[in-house]
């Protein structure tokens, strides 16, 4: 089914009202060397039914953590989220509408995004929001532009320890700026201060760190931050993880001016890696430079408060080429259920939830080293991530974890996370849904795997 | 004792909006915070607590706290101040705010899709896999180009990642110095951005009543020599919502000239399965999937981007792409040596993309090619309906000059009697009517695109409301400075908003 509403009857009076007597004169103006006479070489089309049927079937080709046990992370993680927010994001007046432009028809999600940049600014620490970009990666290549364009310096350093995605994503949108890019060395797994420092000179734009950081470490925002202020108009960016928000020290508190992340964890789910969401906060010198849409307060015309798309000038559509950014559509169904997520949990579910990975990961971490060829790789604080260097290559694990119902973690050395380690090590993620029992199965099955 | 005579303070002043109706003002979420509410609950940690040392923590999130009932009030209540594709008439032009599917949005969010995490083996993801798969043939063909990368997040990204794939291509041949892409007068404002992003300089194009003017195309690869262009960015079906006959002819121009032809695939749902853009000479192109194959707009996005290019690209497509094997398994390749390399994280898209899977394995090619026509009768049909009332510069019908699937009014005589277009979107809306595109392509214009899926019940009631606010125009011109009248606000004062920017709430 096409979807279509018109009939035949009605076609033929419309097209009488047109003027014409075929709906093939409407199309006239292809020229005939270029019409396509074929049908497009499509599968047939399917009922609605036939349709559901090949879904369910093409579902069911698919294990992963609707029915294994989930450790996997690296950038995408296995939270825990309340039903209400599916069922409150399949009303149509949410689900089919269109970006705010008309502000008097669409308060509904203008107030939603208001609350929405009011939650980011205050989980990060900083003074304003946006209403989001694509993802985590399209965010910190996003930053690292605002950065270059706000300071008209040249240089980024970037921490080594930054997801390999978001460094490469960047890479690729620098590789047309006149600026360079400076990798920052990591020891025993984080960036120090010194390194930040050494690097430092009065050409650099910005200097990225990720906390939790690529291994699950949390860096030293604060003193790499200060070491970054010591040229004054260098920007320090954050890279956050908003769970993680709950509990650690927000950017803010480090002295971020800006904080970038990927949402996901705010009830989206995985969806083999998308749609996600790029979260974007700064500090307000900033607010005229911001990529992507903005939502003001303002009043309507008898002074009752309104929400409206503002400072559109920095846009696309108004700006062409000097525009902050090229985004147009954004992720605001996602930015949607991110705001829903943070209504759900307030201020105490999110220090729950965040303690909750804290002190699983930690249980399981100090579990797992305790085992027979096993040890983490790092020592420094981690949040509810880890890299553990196993006894076999992580392949091994993983495969004979698999027939076990456990997805175990991300190979370290595979391309598909831009080879960061060893062959034989594994980064473990643990979220609140893991229960003890799962994760004791887990440490007997990795001691059963290495003997 | 209380009794009814009693005069005591109410609520219904401060507290207006306890249940949906007519409500003026909906208190924002913090304002609705009641310490020691939940949302939601969780279970208790039933592992023994590790060391967590007081210099990381850092000071509570400032969230709202809010019982699920007034949560869920909340919700509804906003949900309540939106149009929508669901509840009106939504005829953006540019936008294609066609009907969305909810077998989409089911198929979309089955576990064994919604569940998936990223970074799994390949061999426990075929059925995800051989989808995507399926869903790049598929634009492969209606294309009629050689391979489709789905990775763009976005119309506006897929611009980006194939300008990107163009400028490598031009690296790799010894040509790095084609650094100059043309585009349209009336080109999206993504067009521009895009080109800039990937550190190309932008050259306009002139367009004659919509039409690219050849001349002044030709004129300006002399001036700024054939070996320094890289691109031509054009939109087809155009802007002013009418297929460029020309585009075989601008083709091979950009061809002569070494350069490469891209279309902003924007406008594809007009053409769907009556011309290809391959075969028209076409070397890349982008989709909006949030457009053409019905996927949901969200209120801004997700949308997905996907890209389709010809042989000479290919091989700078971003990673990973979807493979199939000769053994009929599905892969992702991380290794293909001259891509342009990542553009965002991850795969893609994959949830906007299931969606669309199912919408065109609903529609089939003739579906498809019936999309086309109908998109294109419906906006024929509300133009020939309109003209005499609101002026059309580039419809002409008994010139044979018809519009694609969407039009362009400019409403001068209309205008004349001491109105603004604004005044007229915004009476729109007091029939509960989406205002229409303002202002582009050209100033003082309404873009209409109605889509295939509308009825003509729906397509008659809106010529009425365009004729009734005519006939308002005519008697009381001055009425319409007032609207909306009939919306859950009036005019929102945009100017203030932009003059003292006020992005968050404080309390
Ligand atoms: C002609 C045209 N080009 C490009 C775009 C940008 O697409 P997106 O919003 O998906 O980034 C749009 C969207 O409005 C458009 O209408």
């Amino acid at each position: 089914m096409d979807y279509t509403q018109i009939t035949s009857d009605e076609q033929a009076s419309m097209l009488g009202a047109i003027g014409v007597k075929d709906i093939g004169d409407l199309f006239e103006v292809i020229p005939e060397e270029i019409r396509f006479t074929d049908t497009l070489d499509l599968p047939p089309a399917m009922s609605e039914l036939e349709l559901q049927r090949a879904l369910v079937e093409m579902a069911a080709d698919n294990h992963g953590p609707h029915d294994m046990v989930c450790f996997m992370g690296a950038g995408a993680y296995d939270h825990f989220y309340p039903v209400l927010i599916d069922q409150l994001i399949s009303r149509g007046e949410y689900l089919t509408a269109y970006t705010p432009y008309q502000a008097e028809a669409s308060q509904g999600s203008l107030q939603a995004f208001f609350e929405f940049q009011t939650q980011m600014a205050r989980l990060t620490g900083l003074d304003i929001a946006n209403a989001s970009v694509y993802d985590g990666a399209s965010a910190v290549a996003e930053a690292a532009a605002m950065s270059l364009g706000a300071s008209g310096k040249k240089r980024v350093l970037v921490a080594s320890t930054l997801h390999t995605h978001y460094r490469r994503v960047l890479d690729t949108y620098l590789a047309d700026q006149p600026a360079e890019c400076v990798e920052l060395d990591q020891i025993d797994g984080r960036i120090s201060p010194e390194t930040v420092r050494e690097n430092l000179d009065e050409d650099t734009a910005c200097v990225v760190i990720q906390s939790p950081n690529v291994w699950g470490l949390i860096e030293d925002w604060e003193g790499c931050f200060t070491a970054a202020h010591e040229q004054p108009k260098t920007c320090a960016v954050a890279v956050f993880n908003p769970i993680a928000c709950g509990l650690l020290k927000k950017p803010g508190e480090c002295g971020a001016d800006i904080a970038i992340g990927e949402g996901q964890p705010l009830g989206i789910p995985m969806s083999l890696g998308g749609p996600h969401l790029g979260l974007f906060a700064a500090r307000q010198q900033f607010i005229r430079k911001m990529p992507g849409r903005l939502i003001g307060r303002t009043v309507d015309a008898e002074g009752r408060p309104a929400y409206c798309l503002t400072l559109q000038t920095r846009e696309q559509h108004i700006k062409g080429a000097k525009a902050t950014s090229n985004i147009c559509t954004n992720q605001g169904l996602m930015a949607m259920r991110a705001t829903m997520f943070l209504t759900a949990l307030g201020q105490a579910g999110m220090r729950e939830l965040a303690e909750l990975c804290y002190h699983k990961a930690h249980y399981l971490a100090g579990r797992i080293a305790e085992l027979d060829g096993y040890s983490l790789k790092h020592d420094g604080p981690f949040f509810h991530e880890f890299a553990v260097q196993c006894p076999k290559p992580a392949g091994e694990i993983i495969a004979a974890c698999k027939a076990r119902g456990i997805l175990p973690g991300v190979d370290c050395s595979s391309p598909r996370i831009g080879a960061i380690g060893e062959p034989n090590e594994l980064l473990i993620a643990v979220t609140e849904k893991r229960t003890r029992h799962e994760l004791d199965a887990f440490v007997e099955v990795l001691g059963e795997v290495s003997a | 004792m209380t009794t009814v005579t009693q005069a005591e303070p109410t609520m219904i002043e401060s507290m207006p909006a306890q249940s949906r109706g007519a409500r003026p003002v909906e208190p924002l979420i913090f304002e609705k915070s009641v310490p020691g509410q939940r949302g939601v609950d969780l279970p208790p940690l039933d592992v023994p607590k590790a060391e967590l040392p007081a210099d990381l923590i850092g000071a509570p999130v400032n969230l709202p706290s809010i019982g699920q009932h007034d949560l869920m009030a909340h919700y509804t209540h906003l949900s309540d101040r939106n149009f929508s594709v669901d509840g009106n008439f939504y005829p953006l032009g540019s936008c294609t705010m066609k009907h969305n599917p909810r077998i989409n949005e089911w198929a979309a969010s089955l576990p064994g899709f919604a569940q998936l995490h990223p970074l799994q083996d390949d061999d426990t993801i075929q059925g995800v896999l051989r989808l995507l798969y399926e869903t790049r043939t598929f634009l492969q063909e209606i294309a009629g180009l050689h391979e489709v990368s789905l990775q763009p997040a976005a119309g506006a990204h897929g611009e980006y990642t194939a300008l990107k794939c163009i400028c490598a291509y031009f690296k790799d041949h010894g040509q790095a110095q084609r650094r100059l892409v043309f585009a349209t007068d009336n080109a999206h404002g993504t067009n521009p951005a895009s080109c800039t992003m990937c550190g190309a300089d932008v050259v306009a194009v002139k367009s004659v009543d919509g039409w690219t003017d050849l001349d002044d195309l030709k004129r300006l690869i002399d001036e700024r020599g054939a070996e320094n262009v890289a691109a031509f960015m054009i939109t087809n079906p155009n802007t002013a919502g009418l297929f460029d006959s020309n585009i075989a002819r601008i083709a091979d121009i950009l061809h002569e000239a070494g350069a490469m032809l891209y279309m902003d695939g924007a406008n594809m749902n007009a053409i769907l399965g009556k011309t290809r853009p391959g075969d028209f000479g076409v070397d890349a192109m982008h989709y909006n999937t949030h457009k053409t194959f019905s996927t949901p707009h969200g209120c801004g996005g997700p949308g997905a981007g996907p890209i389709a290019v010809n042989e000479k690209l290919a091989s700078y497509l971003p990673v990973p792409q979807v493979m199939m094997a000769a053994d009929g398994s599905f892969h992702l390749d991380c290794d293909r040596p001259k891509s342009i390399g990542k553009v965002r994280g991850f795969i893609g898209q994959v949830g906007v993309l299931i969606r669309c899977w199912a919408y065109i394995s609903a529609c089939g090619g003739e579906g498809l090619r019936n999309v086309a026509e109908k998109s294109v009768l419906n906006a024929n049909y509300l133009a020939a309906r309109l003209r005499d009332v609101y002026e059309m510069p580039f419809f002409a019908p008994e010139k044979g000059r018809f519009c694609a699937h969407e039009f362009v009014t400019v409403p001068k005589s209309l205008l004349e009697k001491g109105v603004t277009l604004i005044d007229i979107a915004k009476r729109m809306i007091d029939y509960d009517v989406h205002p229409p595109t303002m202002h582009w392509p050209v100033h003082d214009c309404l873009m209409v695109e109605p889509t295939e899926t509308e009825s003509k019940r729906t397509l008659d009631r809106f010529v009425d409301v365009m004729l009734q606010i005519a006939r308002q125009i005519e008697s009381d011109p001055e009425s319409l400075h007032e609207a909306p009248t009939e919306s859950v606000i009036r005019r929102a004062d945009e100017v203030a908003a932009a003059r003292k920017p006020v992005l968050v709430w404080e309390e």
